[in-house]
């Protein structure tokens, strides 16, 4: 049922994305996260209030601007933020995209999996899905939640066969080690709805952000990986 | 009618008629496949390259002017031939009789080249001097004529860097033509169509271009002159690839001989050149590898093409530019693609030679381009930022198939339309004349009708636009008459002889006027309207500063409040420019381009109400300020691809960097997804973008250790420069620009 009231709260809107999903993306930062990764790069996006409030025919209306960059691959992608939080709100603007004939990507956790957020995974075309580790201790030390509800989200999508984008964001001293990759390797490969790994290096370019509002920055003492340090866990 | 040197080609109209378009579309073999075919750079090249790697490096330890020939005045045929290494030259003809000597040419104004020449430490000689005593050169010519008021224009630099001391330029002769039919067919055309003068009444129209026959058939003459001075006979067609590319750069030879022109543009020659190259591959007279050496050694040619500037005309065109503009692909107008394996051999030379400023290389970009061609052009601009691109769509429908680029965006036929160059006015400092009531306050004069300064606590967006409309009206006229004064003159004393003989004798003309400060006045004016603008006055009751409180939508971000404002000024500009009638009745046209003159007219315009300080540089071209876009890079470009082409017919420039990390995170990514933004940029409609993808910190180490950057080429506004050839501010400037990064 569409509901043409609902707003959903949108930290900023990137014109040009061309990392978040396949070809060139309008991409949405949507307000409020639930997690508190400690290498999180949007702090900004954490808090539930804020953010300008948005009709999803609005934001259409915007991204149909771009529809002629999009090419054959590209489309709109909803980044966060969590976009889990306001899955009414995205489900109507993804079920407008593509009434539009526009392609669909979410880019999230997978920490909320229930009736709403399966009913928006009904109008996506492709999740880029974020795990961050690949046990339990870790997520429940560095993220705030345990493992299981990305672990079930992830079974969900390969049962419905949505297309996967599995990413970690590799973390010197906490993840850049072989062991971790080739488990996550091996969750890859158990679900078939995985077509693409990406392994992103961590990066400190939003300590900026935390000092603007003024919140520590966990991972702020870590290094950056090199590019070469991807390229070897990527092969491994 | 035919010719030995034209078996093997398909006959049609242009045997009996000057027509290189029909020949190209009768003959030419279009190429959809990719780029493997290529062939690298021969010993010979590598050798060749490393001679003239040596020679720039020497011109810049100079100063950037390795040498002046002050004793001779520059023609086709006043320097003995020279050479960069004789015995190894696949194609020959020097400007001078060494490579980067630069000769003088005083027909366009001795002052310029008096000083050019003091400015690198020479000295012209009393040889020329007492040559040119009794001659009246274009300057004179143009400060006989100047009213009071023109020359108050122009020193208050409202507006700037007209052609009125040098040569216009920004013609391009159909080079092509002496290659397919030999110079001797081409005098017996102009001859024929001299003679046909003979049944019109003699007016002031007919008896100038009876001369001008005259000195066409004369020049057509001293070419083949110059030619037979290196050793070939140019009387007659072509016979094979090398003799083609030579006859074809010997005729380009001859008109930067002639002329320095600000921009001396090339034209359309890689696909022609390809009909020759596929005949002698099909006879066996040519390998890929022996194609790729001769448009290597042609590219050689071009990229030590010089003229002698002063330094105050490099503040307007940095980086010593020659615009050896040369356009690659495009459609035709029978739906083939005018993309050829040629096409690719000339972007390859940015390979095969290294990446640099010179020819300027054009892509005309379709929709229906061949998707190996969009790729392998996005390739070369993520490797070497060399390249523009130009929107066929938007331009083949004006000018049919076989056009081609002078300078950054003008557009025309080629052989068949040419361009009275203009420069641009300053619409940003226009606008604070306005406000004024005809008091320039950086200059300290009085200019236009005078009127009180406004009065009030806050500006109103209504009477303000009142006033400048007021205040537009009059630039225009004074623009066109300033404009027909110039071209009058350029025709009477430096005729572009050479150029005008490969033209067809009735040529369209263009008068091209042009506009700088768009974003600032269209910021400003977004300000006046949507936030509080305070204006402040300084002791003597001019507004000088202005206090903005509140926010205001910004050019750059798809907005479009502020967008449709900059779109506006683009139409009243054109409407008020045609309302005064040109020289030999020239088409009115616009263009939104500065070359690197942003810097120099922030300079001189003060505070503006969009926040930006007095003397700060503008944006280039049609650029949004920097750093005022927040929502990315597509909304940047689609606030650009608002301004309409049928009011700047003369070309919208848009300068575009970005990282390569946010343009994707492999090679191949990078590619698909540049391809996929010039591919929706131009569906949008637009006309120009430059593509640079770098950072802003390899910028930063070459400003700080030029030495290790000697070959950066940047794209900056509708042409590339070696980074290191621009001055100090406007390198900073560069700098400074948005560049699009990953957030």
């Amino acid at each position: 049922m569409s509901n043409t009231q609902i707003t959903g709260k949108v930290h900023s809107i990137q014109s040009l994305g061309a990392l978040d999903g396949p070809g060139v993306r309008f991409v949405v930062f949507v307000q409020g996260c639930p997690l508190r990764c400690g290498c999180c790069h949007n702090p900004d996006t954490w808090e539930r209030d804020g953010g300008t409030a948005y009709t999803p025919r609005e934001l259409l209306e915007k991204a149909l601007r771009y529809r002629e960059y999009f090419g054959k691959e590209g489309g709109i992608t909803v980044s966060g933020g969590e976009p889990l939080l306001q899955p009414d709100f995205v489900r109507e603007l993804f079920s407008l995209c593509h009434e539009a004939g526009i392609h669909t990507c979410l880019d999230t956790s997978g920490c909320i999996l229930n009736e709403k957020t399966r009913s928006l995974l009904a109008e996506t075309d492709r999740v880029l899905l974020d795990i961050k580790y690949t046990n339990d201790a870790q997520y429940r030390e560095y993220v705030g939640c345990g493992i299981d509800t990305p672990l079930s989200f992830l079974a969900y999508l390969n049962e419905q066969h949505i297309p996967v984008t599995l990413r970690q964001v590799i973390i010197p001293t906490l993840n850049n080690n072989v062991e971790n990759i080739l488990a996550l390797k091996a969750l890859a490969k158990a679900h078939s709805c995985v077509d693409k790994l990406e392994l992103l290096p961590f990066r400190k370019l939003c300590q900026v952000k935390y000092d603007k509002l003024n919140i520590p920055f966990r991972f702020g003492d870590l290094p950056e990986p090199t590019s070469e340090e991807i390229a070897w866990l990527e092969n491994a | 009618m035919e010719h030995k040197n034209w078996i093997g080609f398909q006959s049609g109209v242009w045997q009996d008629d000057i027509n290189v378009r029909d020949f190209i579309q009768t003959n030419y073999k279009e190429y959809r496949g990719e780029a493997s075919f290529l062939a690298g750079a021969t010993v010979r090249t590598e050798g060749m390259m490393k001679k003239l790697n040596t020679l720039f490096t020497l011109e810049r330890q100079y100063g950037g002017v390795l040498d002046i020939d002050t004793a001779t005045v520059s023609s086709l045929t006043s320097y003995s031939p020279g050479y960069i290494d004789k015995e190894n030259e696949l194609i020959v003809g020097m400007q001078t009789n060494r490579p980067l000597k630069r000769g003088v040419n005083p027909f366009g104004g001795m002052r310029m080249v008096r000083q050019a020449c003091e400015a690198y430490g020479y000295k012209l000689s009393d040889k020329v001097e007492e040559e040119f005593r009794f001659r009246t050169t274009h300057n004179d010519g143009v400060f006989r004529a100047y009213t009071d008021e023109m020359r108050m224009a122009r020193k208050c630099h409202v507006i700037t860097g007209l052609p009125d001391a040098y040569g216009r330029g920004r013609i391009i002769g159909d080079y092509r033509r002496v290659a397919l039919y030999g110079v001797d067919r081409l005098i017996e055309e102009k001859k024929k169509d001299k003679k046909a003068l003979s049944d019109c009444t003699f007016d002031t129209a007919h008896i100038r271009q009876d001369e001008e026959l005259y000195q066409q058939i004369a020049f057509l003459g001293y070419l083949k002159e110059m030619a037979a001075m290196y050793g070939f006979d140019i009387s007659h067609p072509a016979q094979n690839t090398r003799e083609a590319i030579q006859w074809t750069y010997f005729a380009y030879l001859g008109a930067i001989k002639e002329q320095n022109g600000a921009a001396m543009s090339l034209g359309r020659v890689s696909t022609f050149f390809d009909i020759y190259i596929e005949r002698d591959l099909a006879n066996g007279t040519l390998t890929e590898e022996g194609a790729q050496e001769l448009i290597d050694d042609f590219v050689m040619k071009l990229r030590i093409a010089r003229h002698l500037r002063t330094p105050e005309y490099n503040e307007l065109f940095g980086g010593d530019p020659m615009w050896i503009t040369e356009a690659v692909g495009g459609m035709g107008e029978d739906g083939r693609t005018l993309v050829t394996k040629s096409s690719y051999r000339i972007l390859n030379t940015l390979y095969t030679l290294g990446s640099s400023p010179e020819p300027n290389l054009t892509v005309l970009w379709s929709n229906a381009l061949p998707t190996p061609f969009k790729k392998f052009c996005a390739k070369v601009s993520a490797d070497t930022d060399s390249i523009q691109y130009e929107n066929d769509d938007v331009m083949r429908p004006i000018y049919g198939d076989d056009y081609a680029i002078a300078c950054c965006v003008s557009a025309m036929k080629v052989g068949k339309q040419m361009q009275f160059f203009g420069a641009r006015c300053n619409l940003a400092k226009l606008l604070l004349i306005a406000i004024n009531g005809g008091y320039d306050t950086t200059g300290g004069i009085h200019i236009g009708p005078q009127m009180p300064v406004l009065e009030g606590d806050k500006l109103d967006f209504d009477t303000v636009m009142e006033r400048y409309q007021i205040y537009i009206e009059w630039l225009s006229r004074l623009y066109v008459n300033t404009m027909n004064i110039i071209h009058y003159m350029h025709d009477k004393y430096a005729y572009e002889k050479t150029q005008m003989a490969l033209h067809d004798t009735d040529v369209e003309r263009f008068m091209a006027f042009g506009i700088a400060g768009l974003s600032v006045v269209a910021d400003s004016l977004s300000a006046i309207k949507y936030a509080n603008v305070r204006p402040i006055k300084n002791d003597d009751g001019f507004i000088t500063e202005f206090e903005t409180v509140g926010d205001f939508p910004k050019y750059g971000n798809d907005d479009d409040r502020v967008d449709l404002i900059a779109k506006d000024m683009t139409h009243r500009m054109i409407t008020e420019l045609r309302k005064t009638p040109t020289y030999r009745n020239a088409i009115h046209t616009l263009s939104v381009l500065t070359i690197t003159s942003n810097v120099m007219y922030g300079k001189n315009t003060g505070a503006t109400p969009d926040g930006r300080k007095a003397s700060a540089p503008f944006a280039p071209g049609a650029n949004p300020m920097h750093n005022r876009e927040e929502n990315g890079a597509l909304a940047s470009l689609n606030s650009v691809a608002k301004i309409s082409y049928d009011d700047c017919r003369d070309g919208i420039s848009n300068t575009f960097s970005i990282t390569p990390e946010a343009l994707g995170r492999t090679e191949e990514e990078r590619i698909d997804n540049l391809v996929s933004i010039l591919d929706g940029y131009f569906a949008k409609k637009a006309h120009h973008i430059n593509v640079n993808v770098l950072n802003r910190e390899t910028l930063k180490k070459a400003y700080e250790d030029p030495e290790a950057y000697p070959n950066l080429t940047i794209r900056v506004s509708g042409y590339a420069v070696n980074f290191n050839k621009l001055s100090r501010e406007q390198q900073r400037e560069v700098i400074s620009r948005t560049f699009h990064e990953t957030i």
